[in-house]
């Protein structure tokens, strides 16, 4: 019992992240009906920049979420206006093709400054953990898990009470309706992008303590966050807080009780049967 | 009179489809102005036009002295010109308060705010009844009501309606032109488009009638109504 509520309970805090990522992808999904390939990518870049502010600064890398969010807000809002604006009305595949193409350079350019090394970030709490009724949490996980949900709740916050949340969710649910009451659609495509490449990153830097930092981790965090927001409904914020938390909870039970190496497909076959059943995701909405 | 909103020469083209031939409309202050016509006449993409959901082919727009044809869509808006698009379009996943309050997105809407729901909710009832419940969920006639009242909630000084009884039942039908009639009567222009075009007439100043993108006719909305064209090609008389 004690084994299962621990790994429940690791897997629900891991999860936290994961719904970080989901709900980036879909803020911009939902928003601009264009899937990101990138957002691993970008995830990647969250970590590295928190590893340079660690390495080259001291800064600890919970800390420096305050100074990597705003920078990978301008690069998202960049990357809208330059690139993903161009292709708003394009087909699909070269809408991929773009992201994935983006998510290519990204990872490359890294490549190329840090070299293709694996790096790890410790801080002094790393490996610490905290002991209740038998039950240990790891100190940067439970960290990880408070922030995100702070921001999770902040989140919530701005997309339903204030005028530019609304706006945000607005141009998601109807993009014509939304210039109709005055709404610049553009601009709150690149608030969007900037939203949610911010909250990539953050999840990166939330990560980056506990995990491998190196160049090809995105693609591994793409795939997860496309999990992660199909199980909970496309475009759904509810939906992808929702699908984090059920795959890190099924990531970390199946490691436990099947294999470790198996929990990966755990988590597919999950996400399968939950296409083959319910094809609009848990909750079933498109729209924010 | 001067004219609040003058399209001259207005086209445009679906592709290789063209749509408008030199459309030429006036509103003018305090009027209702109506544009009848079939199905595909292009009434909806003249009101599109106007909004700059689509871009003229060639033609003038204006608007009290701005030339529509620089501004983007939402600076539309916020000189005004506000559109209740056809088939509602209420936000699903929002309730009826928001919807509302999104109907005054607008920076120089926001302070009416207040006043302004209190308007839209004394004209529809039915709305403040509902002001919880997700627009998605209600009836087409609610979704209408709802639709204009957020309209109103932009202070418009240009409302343009575009098929506001489509789909409403006959009751419903003559309590919408009433609306709009009242509407208008507490200082609304209005460019109203309509199928309906017995009940749009009766309400109208003036009418325009389009077919196949072209003007074909235009005058005061009783006189209209005794045309012998209008009435065998629109009233089945």
């Amino acid at each position: 019992m004690i084994i299962f509520v621990q790994s429940l309970l690791s897997g629900i805090l891991v999860g936290g992240v994961y719904a970080l990522i989901g709900i980036g992808l879909t803020i911009i999904f939902g928003v601009m009906r264009v899937i990101n390939f990138a957002h691993g990518d970008l995830l990647m870049l969250g970590m590295y920049l928190t590893y340079f502010f660690f390495a080259s600064m001291g800064i600890d890398p919970f800390l420096s979420i305050v100074l990597t969010a705003p920078v990978m807000f301008v690069l998202g809002a960049f990357l809208q206006k330059v690139f993903i604006n161009r292709v708003l009305n394009a087909l699909p595949q070269n809408q991929i093709l773009l992201t994935i193409g983006l998510g290519l350079v990204m990872s490359n350019t890294v490549m190329l400054l840090f070299t293709s090394d694996y790096r790890i970030l410790t801080t002094s709490y790393s490996s610490s953990a905290l002991h209740v009724a038998g039950i240990s949490i790891s100190t940067p996980l439970l960290l990880s898990f408070a922030i995100t949900v702070a921001i999770t709740a902040f989140l919530y916050w701005f997309l339903l009470k204030t005028d530019t949340g609304q706006a945000i969710r607005a141009t998601a649910q109807d993009r014509d309706a939304a210039q109709l009451m005055g709404i610049d659609v553009k601009r709150m495509s690149v608030l969007a992008t900037g939203m949610g490449t911010a909250l990539a990153a953050t999840a990166g830097a939330l990560i980056s303590p506990t995990y491998y930092i190196f160049p090809q981790v995105g693609s591994s965090f793409t795939l997860k966050a496309f999990v992660v927001v199909v199980l909970g409904g496309m475009g759904s914020i509810v939906g992808a807080t929702l699908g984090g938390v059920v795959v890190g909870a099924t990531e970390s039970l199946a490691a436990v009780y099947i294999s470790s190496g198996l929990k990966e497909l755990v988590v597919f076959v999950l996400f399968l049967l939950v296409l083959l059943f319910r094809p609009a995701g848990l909750l079933g909405k498109s729209r924010m | 009179m001067s004219s609040l909103l003058k399209l001259e020469k207005l086209s445009f083209s679906y592709g290789d489809l063209r749509v408008l031939w030199d459309v030429d409309l006036e509103v003018h202050p305090g009027e209702i102005v109506t544009v009848v016509g079939s199905n595909g006449a292009g009434k909806s993409t003249t009101l599109r036009n106007i909004s700059r959901l689509v871009k003229p082919e060639a033609g003038t727009l204006t608007f009290d002295g701005h030339d529509l044809t620089r501004l983007e869509s939402h600076q539309v808006v916020g000189l005004g010109v506000i559109q209740v698009p056809e088939g509602r379009r209420i936000f699903p996943e929002m309730t009826v308060l928001e919807n509302l309050r999104m109907g005054s997105y607008v920076k120089a809407t926001r302070a009416d705010r207040e006043r302004n729901v209190a308007r839209a909710f004394s004209l529809f009832p039915r709305l403040e009844e509902r002001q919880k419940q997700l627009g998605g969920t209600m009836s087409g006639g609610e979704q209408q009501m709802l639709a204009i009242a957020r309209g109103l909630m932009g202070n418009p000084r240009l409302l343009l309606l575009d098929e506001p009884s489509l789909g409403l039942s006959p009751l419903f039908v003559k309590n919408i032109f009433d609306i709009i009639k009242e509407i208008n009567r507490q200082g609304v222009t209005i460019l109203l488009v309509e199928q309906n075009v017995f009940q749009s007439l009766r309400i109208a100043h003036r009418a325009y009638v389009l077919e196949t993108g072209r003007v074909v006719l235009t005058g005061a909305g009783e006189q209209l109504l005794k045309d012998d064209h209008i009435k065998k090609a629109y009233l089945g008389m």
